[in-house]
């Protein structure tokens, strides 16, 4: 990246980050959004400190270049959390675009004055890279939800089968013998 | 005109506001939902976020009114002709009848010290799971046809009309409250949420409304004496079973006491530690305990359940379900109960049994027949709970035990929230652990004890029908027990209550799959140093163990 966006943006992280916070937030109703916002504690909000955290970690990678291992982690730490939620796929990891929105705000003038226009859309890019990667992840999360259920369904199902409510035989229960058991019948 | 309207109303998916969108274009799309006052928000069901109904027949098994095929999501939701009076009437009725509903409708200020409070709220993000407005949803109805100020004014006094709309929001709310009581914890007023969810869902099922997940384990319970509708051979069959593992593991046969009349005690577990995998390595455990102490006790297959679903449904419910322990209590000629790690039960012995079925006479006032202790807390209900009568066994010196058994385990504790809110049981299991596990990490103050994080799974939510409303309740404790994890390497978290092990282990398996789930008595067993006992390398659960045991030897030093 050249040397002057990521000066800019190494400057302006605070300002960044609480604004990229803040639209995130934002994507939930109102009421919500202001505990999520207000209260700090991560025992106590772990949504909201979960998203800060992962946000923070993210803009990190995206400054010094992206570590593929560490980055999947930190949106794994969100979209976990956003895949559960009432969002649609798309809005659960929409909380990526909304970076391009706020570096777009945040360093309007900055960006007019200096050309960093190539530089922007290197910058979109690495963005967009992350935002593949994010459907991977949410794919993930969401396959993982339907394992669960999957096992749960089938321990109700052993359950069921060991109380005997399911019938099924066990090896040497019945006097079977391999290709003989029809005519038996 | 009507046309312009429908149009506007319609709500744009999210990806066609991006789809070919430049960057530019983007920065300037809104990704703000639209505020709308609560009233204004109907109530979707979506799939993984709703309970299936109870089903016809298992309505029917407990004369429960108009049984019925239908489903959330559908339109018509099949409702009896003369619903609206039918749940009026009842809300009277229960304004009469609860001192409690009626102070619980009048006296909220709306202050909001409970709003944040609920792991439905915190871990799901809808607003209409703040306690206050979660209360909100029936106390506008209360408003509305039950006070001067609501009947007049209306909306302006934050009164509405009872309609389909509402029915349903009652219906999606009141099965996304667990009945846990924290957010009580932090009222002023000490308003009971779970009271009025319990009220909430009693109307509801007037109109023949209610989740299956509650009402076949209540049938079931009614029938055969356990949520799983097990029968007495197999149950026998189960615990033939748990011996011969208990054997295989340890070497000791023990005996395992089955409806016998005239034991000394009668044990009462929930029915998931005699079939579910997460539940069994307790009664493995309480097996060798018992054994090891001589305990004069019996298991019974007809009282098979301590949990109570009763407590999710209607109060006649919690009343006849509590009834057919102390019946087969008084079958048994037992002198009084023990109860284990299970929830809900205790919540109705502490606070239903004296009102509903109490004081129970014909039983004798508990008293161990090992320490002399009298248990004079349960002088009503003749029950005490196994972590108190353990906690004072260990507190007299009568457990030989060996914690470094227990070293691969590094422990953690959730209050499990009936036990611990209901009846304030938190000193008894942390003196235990402590006293059979070397590795003890408490979680951050603002979730244990009384202001303990619910598991998301309890009043008949523990199901993965609604696995993603699970998952978010349940995220708190979860999010905490990463805390720790993270912190100082925990791998086990401990609670005593069936449920909890059952929904926390799923719960983890999607946020810390690191940690497992355990009783409290699992680790008392495996600590347990018992004379003529075996070299072994293994625990209950036959994990690997840090240092095998050696018989006679504490710690790897003479006894
Ligand atoms: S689930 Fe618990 S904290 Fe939430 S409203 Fe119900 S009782 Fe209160
Ligand atoms: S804390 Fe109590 S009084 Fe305050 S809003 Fe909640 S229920 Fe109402």
């Amino acid at each position: 990246m050249n040397v002057k966006l990521e000066n800019l943006l190494t400057q302006k992280r605070s300002t960044i980050l609480k604004k990229w916070f803040d639209v995130v937030i934002e994507t939930y109703p109102p009421e919500t959004a202001l505990f999520l916002r207000r209260q700090k504690d991560s025992i106590a909000n772990p949504v909201g400190s979960t998203i800060f955290q992962g946000i923070e970690d993210l803009f990190g990678e995206l400054l010094k270049g992206i570590n593929y291992e560490r980055v999947s982690t930190y949106l794994d730490n969100i979209i976990r959390v956003r895949a559960i939620q009432d969002f649609s796929p798309s809005q659960a990891i929409s909380f990526l675009f909304l970076l391009k929105k706020v570096i777009r705000e945040e360093l309007k003038k900055e960006i007019r004055e200096n050309d960093l226009s190539r530089e922007l859309s290197e910058l979109d890019s690495r963005i967009d890279n992350l935002a593949l990667l994010s459907f991977d992840i949410y794919m993930k999360c969401r396959e993982q939800i339907y394992e669960l259920k999957g096992y749960e369904i089938r321990s109700m199902f052993k359950a069921c089968q060991k109380a005997g409510l399911i019938c099924d035989i066990q090896e040497g229960e019945f006097d079977l013998k391999e290709g003989q058991n029809i005519d038996k019948l | 005109m009507a046309e312009v309207e429908k149009k506007e109303e319609r709500e744009v998916p999210y990806y066609e506001t991006v789809l070919g969108a430049s960057p530019e274009k983007l920065a300037t799309v809104d990704y703000k939902p639209p505020a709308k006052p609560w009233m204004d928000v109907p109530p979707k069901f979506k799939k993984l976020d709703y309970l299936n109904p109870a089903k016809v027949k298992w309505m029917k098994v407990i004369d429960l009114p108009f049984p019925r095929e239908w489903s959330p999501p559908d339109e018509d939701w099949k409702l009896p002709e003369n619903w609206k009076e039918i749940f009026l009437n009842g809300m009277e009725d229960r304004l009469k009848r609860f001192r409690s509903f009626q102070l619980f409708m009048d006296i909220c200020v709306r202050c909001g010290a409970c709003a944040d409070k609920c792991q439905f709220f915190i871990g799901g993000g809808d607003p209409k799971n703040m306690p206050v407005l979660r209360a909100e949803l029936l106390r506008s109805i209360y408003r509305r046809y039950f006070t001067t100020s609501g009947k007049i004014l209306g909306k302006i006094a934050g009164a509405r009309e009872l309609t389909v709309d509402v029915i349903k929001e009652l219906f999606k709310y009141s099965f996304q409250c667990t009945e846990c009581r924290r957010c009580s914890v932090f009222c002023p007023y000490g308003i009971d949420m779970a009271e009025i969810t319990m009220i909430a869902r009693e109307l509801l099922l007037l109109l023949g409304m209610h989740v299956n997940w509650a009402i076949e384990p209540v049938g079931k319970s009614f029938l055969t004496g356990n949520h799983m509708g097990l029968l007495p051979h197999t149950i026998k069959d189960f615990m033939d079973e748990y011996r011969d593992e208990l054997e295989k593991i340890t070497g000791f046969k023990v005996d395992v006491p089955m409806n016998r009349k005239g034991a000394e005690i009668l044990y009462i577990v929930p029915s998931g530690d005699f079939f579910d995998e997460r539940g069994v390595i307790l009664t493995i455990a309480t097996l060798l305990y018992f054994y090891h102490i001589g305990l004069d006790y019996t298991w019974s297959t007809y009282t098979s359940e301590g949990g109570n679903f009763g407590l999710f449904t209607s109060h006649e419910m919690i009343k006849r379900l509590n009834a057919k322990m102390y019946a087969e209590a008084k079958r048994l000629k037992v002198k009084w109960i023990l109860g284990g790690e299970c929830g809900h039960m205790w919540r109705v012995i502490n606070q239903y049994m004296g009102t509903v079925n109490g004081p129970a006479d014909f039983l004798e006032e508990p008293v161990s027949p090992i320490t002399g202790t009298k248990f004079e807390n349960a002088k009503d209900t003749k029950m005490v709970h196994i972590a108190e009568f353990t906690a004072d066994l260990i507190r007299h010196g009568k457990l030989k035990l060996d914690p470094s058994r227990n070293d691969h385990v590094i422990a953690t504790y959730h209050d499990s929230c009936n036990p611990s809110r209901a009846m304030g049981l938190f000193e008894e299991p942390r003196y235990i652990i402590k006293n059979v596990c070397n590795n003890f990490y408490e979680m951050p103050e603002s979730c244990i004890r009384e202001k303990t994080f619910c598991c998301g799974g309890g009043a008949g939510l523990g199901t993965d029908e609604q696995l993603e409303t699970l998952l978010r309740g349940n995220f708190p404790r979860s999010n905490a027990t990463k805390h720790v994890h993270e912190k100082f390497g925990v791998n086990r978290l401990l609670c005593m209550c069936a449920i909890d092990r059952a929904v926390l282990s799923m719960g983890l398996s999607y946020w810390c799959p690191q940690v497992t789930v355990g009783g409290v008595h699992e680790l008392l067993a495996n600590a347990l140093v018992i004379p003529g006992e075996s070299p072994r390398t293994v625990d209950l659960r036959r994990q690997p163990l840090k240092r095998p045991i050696t018989p006679g030897k504490i710690a790897g030093k003479e006894a």
